[in-house]
């Protein structure tokens, strides 16, 4: 059923990846680095999706699943550690937050 | 197909791009709402209905909703849409893009070069939902055990970290 | 016998056990008698085995026990197992006797100070590594005992830690006789590569075999072997220990002079005799080191004023007559005096602890004076003691045995007229000093004006109960009766002690008719004795100005301290040897390899310094930098 070749698929892929990665690069304030990444495992999924519907697999299904799994449990950790870095310092700023260096 | 294909590429580029330059983070989510949702049509294209219902119930429905609580318990106003501008300078992203452009660029040419092209004449027949069911707890059992163990740690580092502590409020 | 004879060592060693495990809280009396009873029953036991030896035929007096093959690689197979013959015994007698009456003297001498229970640990040990020294059958096994005496010595003379100059001492003794032991070691290497064994008896047999006498490789092996009973009998030279081994308490003082330790060296000799009689030169070089040091050291002691220095020169001195004996070959005539030695030696120190200790620890003599009435017994025993030192004619034990060996060192064919002479003026230094300790310390008047005790109360309190006056009263006994199983051959009397050794320890060759088979040495050595003893009589108790004016002068002056200061051997080891090596080390603390290890540490903390720049904490930067790895990663992959 799929005519789409894999190519632009995987092209797709890359340049929401790309993106994301200039998000996370670029933004300072948590949130948005977090769905800067949202928007890079996506693009991961989507390779993969991509290759399984290339060659008739279901395992590139069953890892878009595996990275779910993951993006959830990131973005709860995450998310709880923005607020508790709210809380504490006062500030959502990812440069701010570098008490851990030495 | 093909047009589909392209019309929710198109949109999920666009909304992303719109998503990390927006400096208001609610409208920023909502972009990604409707990214997600472009993704979605994309997966449904490729051929996998499954995933396309899972990516709006759980990234366009849970996760998103997790965020939006987020915001919503950090209280963001105005003042961080100044803060944010004041962030976003211009010259900001100059090094990052360019980063990135050279990656992109070295991605699409591995692409153009080396892997196979369309798809084989024989194209192998549709995937049924119950196939990835099959595949899920046949032989990646072990790895959904490890992505619920995976989401049990992270419900209970999310509990542990926005509990309210008294000792916290000493620091 | 078979059977008892393991549980003579056996014995102090599981004392020492259980006083070194019993942790703090033993009450002093068990602690005595833990420390005493276990030795004075290997006595006992010793005495039964004499008994049995006396009662078998001389070809009989074997007994050997085996314990087990300590390891075996290849042919090498050192075992753990114990040799008794009749040179074994006098030795085990000596040890477990003279042992257990100094243990029984310190329960009252030691009472009440610290470490109790730690100082009859040690002198149990001490006994014990002797006793495994003197009966080992096998050479790896008596170098244990060895090591084991090397060991407690250093413990004892550093009893006292808190004092750093006794830590001193104790450094110095094990230090400057591990030169001695590490020869020692290099000399059983060499039999063990020539012989192929460490079994003393089997050694001995096939170096008989295998060498030719003269060879180099037996003058070798004997010139190792004799260095390393240099090293523990302090003889020349490597005496400078000893007089620093005054530091301990005065029981361990009598117990390395007189039954442990020093004795190890005369030991060892007497046993590998098969090795030194096939090398008449390294035998020479034993009886010169022996005539050298007992006038060394007999000057030496005469000059010192520490009551306790002039018994360790004096020490140093005996054991230079062993050596002069072992040196001509009259091997059983070392024993001889070694036994007597020990007798009298042990004498000596038990008194003169008593003497230190009524003083209020006072060791110099010329301070000292008039105590014959303060202290009867302790001056009638001192005065055996001397006298057996000085070998008073026809009574003493240690007239016995020293004219065994000046016998011999004449009358003995590896023995000169040189030797004998020397012997001779060592005989008359040794009644000068041995009686100016007399004549100082118990004969003129109260010198002191330290508080003496006196009155018998004080005298309980400092340790002059029954457990003090006894072993001094039994070694007195000895210290005369001890030389009446063998008279001189002259006189045609009995010679039950080298009779007694003979199948052990051959009867040197004599030499015939002249002067050294007349009456005439033995005459004059005699005299010589009694003569010296008077000198000693005149020089300093009947007028003493005499000397004082003779000290005035400056020539006598400097000689004097030089004697005092052992000629000077201190001060010379420590510009030889102590003030290179300090140089060394001080030279080696900045050397090449410190300086590579140290480039090293400098190189990583240079790193750390550029690579922390890199951990600013900012997210940004580290995604940055991995983003930029995955592209450098890719690019190789295109380009390659």
């Amino acid at each position: 059923m799929s005519a789409i070749p894999m190519g632009y698929a995987l092209g797709l892929a890359a340049i929401l990846f790309a993106l994301g990665l200039v998000g996370v690069l670029v933004r300072r304030n948590i949130i948005f680095v977090l769905a800067s990444i949202e928007v890079m495992l996506n693009a991961a999924g989507l390779a993969f999706l991509a290759a399984g519907a290339r060659w008739g697999r279901a395992d590139g299904q069953v890892m878009f699943v595996f990275i779910l799994a993951v993006a959830a449990a990131e973005v709860s950790v995450g998310l709880a550690i923005a607020l508790k870095c709210r809380r504490h310092l006062g500030t959502l700023d990812i440069d701010a937050i570098s008490k851990l260096k030495d | 197909m093909m047009v589909a294909f392209w019309i929710a590429g198109g949109v999920a580029v666009a909304a992303t791009g719109m998503v990390i330059t927006r400096k208001n983070a609610m409208h920023a989510l909502l972009y990604l709402v409707v990214s997600f949702l472009a993704l979605a049509v994309v997966f449904y294209v490729l051929g996998a209905p499954l995933i396309a219902a899972l990516e709006v119930i759980i990234y366009a429905g849970a996760i998103m909703v997790l965020f939006l609580f987020a915001l919503m318990l950090l209280g963001l106003s105005t003042r961080h849409e100044r803060q944010e501008r004041a962030w976003m300078r211009p010259q900001g992203w100059v090094l990052p893009g360019l980063l990135t452009a050279v990656l992109l660029a070295e991605l699409i040419y591995v692409m153009a070069s080396g892997g196979p092209g369309a798809a084989p004449g024989a194209a192998p027949g549709p995937l049924e939902v119950k196939d990835v069911g099959m595949s899920l707890f046949g032989p990646y059992l072990l790895g959904v055990e490890l992505a619920s163990i995976l989401l049990l740690a992270g419900l209970v580092a999310a509990h542990r970290l926005t509990r309210e502590d008294p000792e916290d409020e000493l620091q | 016998m078979h059977a008892v004879l393991p549980f003579v060592p056996f014995f102090p060693m599981v004392a020492f056990a259980v006083l070194a495990l019993a942790g703090g809280r033993m009450a002093p009396r068990i602690i005595a008698i833990t420390g005493v009873a276990p030795t004075a029953l290997s006595a006992l036991l010793t005495l039964i085995t004499t008994g049995a030896f006396l009662g078998a035929p001389p070809d009989g007096r074997v007994l050997s026990v085996s314990f087990w093959t300590w390891v075996h690689i290849g042919g090498f197979a050192p075992k753990i197992a114990f040799y008794l013959d009749p040179l074994s015994l006098v030795m085990m007698l000596v040890v477990t006797f003279v042992g257990s009456l100094i243990l029984l003297y310190s329960v009252e001498f030691m009472k009440g100070q610290e470490g109790y229970r730690r100082f009859f640990a040690y002198m149990n040990l001490f006994i014990g590594s002797m006793l495994i020294l003197v009966l080992s059958s096998d050479l790896l096994f008596l170098l244990v005992g060895w090591e084991g005496v090397g060991l407690s010595s250093y413990l004892l003379i550093g009893f006292w830690y808190g004092d750093p100059a006794n830590g001193a001492a104790a450094r110095k003794a094990f230090i400057v006789t591990r030169v001695g032991d590490t020869a020692l070691l290099v000399g059983l290497l060499l039999i063990f590569t020539q012989l192929g064994s460490l079994d003393i008896q089997n050694t001995m047999g096939s170096a008989q075999a295998e060498w030719a006498r003269g060879s180099g490789m037996a003058t070798a092996a004997a010139l190792l072997i004799l260095s390393g009973a240099i090293g523990k009998s302090a003889q020349l030279p490597l005496q400078t220990w000893l007089p620093d081994a005054m530091a301990g308490p005065t029981p361990v003082s009598a117990l390395i002079h007189a039954a442990t330790m020093v004795t190890a060296g005369v030991y060892l000799v007497a046993r590998t005799h098969v090795v030194f009689d096939l090398a008449p030169a390294a035998q020479m070089v034993t009886a010169i080191i022996g005539a050298a040091t007992l006038l060394y050291a007999g000057l030496s002691a005469l000059a010192q004023t520490d009551i306790k220095r002039v018994l360790a020169y004096s020490t140093i001195s005996q054991i230079g007559y062993m050596f002069l004996a072992l040196g001509v070959g009259a091997w059983s005539a070392a024993i001889f005096h070694l036994m007597a030695h020990a007798f009298f030696k042990a004498l000596l120190f038990l008194a003169a602890g008593l003497v230190i200790k009524a003083m209020g620890e006072e060791h110099d003599i010329r301070r000292m004076g008039g105590l014959r009435k303060d202290l009867p017994i302790v001056f009638w025993t001192f005065l055996i003691g001397a006298a057996s030192l000085a070998a008073f004619p026809l009574v003493t034990a240690g007239f016995f045995s020293k004219d065994l060996v000046v016998d011999l060192t004449l009358s003995s064919q590896r023995g000169n007229l040189f030797l004998w002479v020397v012997a001779v003026v060592g005989a008359l230094v040794t009644s000068l000093y041995a009686f100016r300790v007399v004549f100082l310390v118990f004969f003129g008047d109260p010198q002191s004006t330290l508080p003496r005790s006196t009155s018998p109360q004080e005298r309980r309190g400092r340790g002059f109960g029954k457990a003090s006056v006894v072993p001094l009263l039994v070694l007195a006994t000895l210290a005369v009766a001890g030389g009446w199983m063998q008279l001189p051959r002259q006189w045609g009397g009995p010679s039950a002690f080298t009779d007694f050794l003979q199948p052990v320890l051959p009867a040197p060759a004599t030499r015939v008719g002249g002067f050294a088979e007349s009456a005439a040495p033995q005459v004059i050595v005699a005299v010589i004795s009694v003569a010296a003893i008077y000198l000693s009589y005149l020089l300093f108790a009947r007028r003493p100005a005499v000397v004082a004016g003779v000290a005035e002068h400056p020539l006598f002056q400097r000689l004097s301290n030089l004697a005092l200061s052992g000629w000077g051997f201190d001060r010379l080891y420590g510009a030889v040897f102590v003030t290179p090596f300090l140089w060394l080390t001080r030279g080696g603390r900045g050397d090449v390899i410190d300086a590579g290890v140290s480039t090293i540490a400098w190189l990583a903390r240079l790193l750390q310094r550029l690579l922390r720049r890199s951990q600013s904490g900012r997210l940004r930067y580290y995604v940055a930098a991995a983003s930029f790895g995955v592209i450098a990663f890719i690019a190789v992959g295109i380009l390659r």
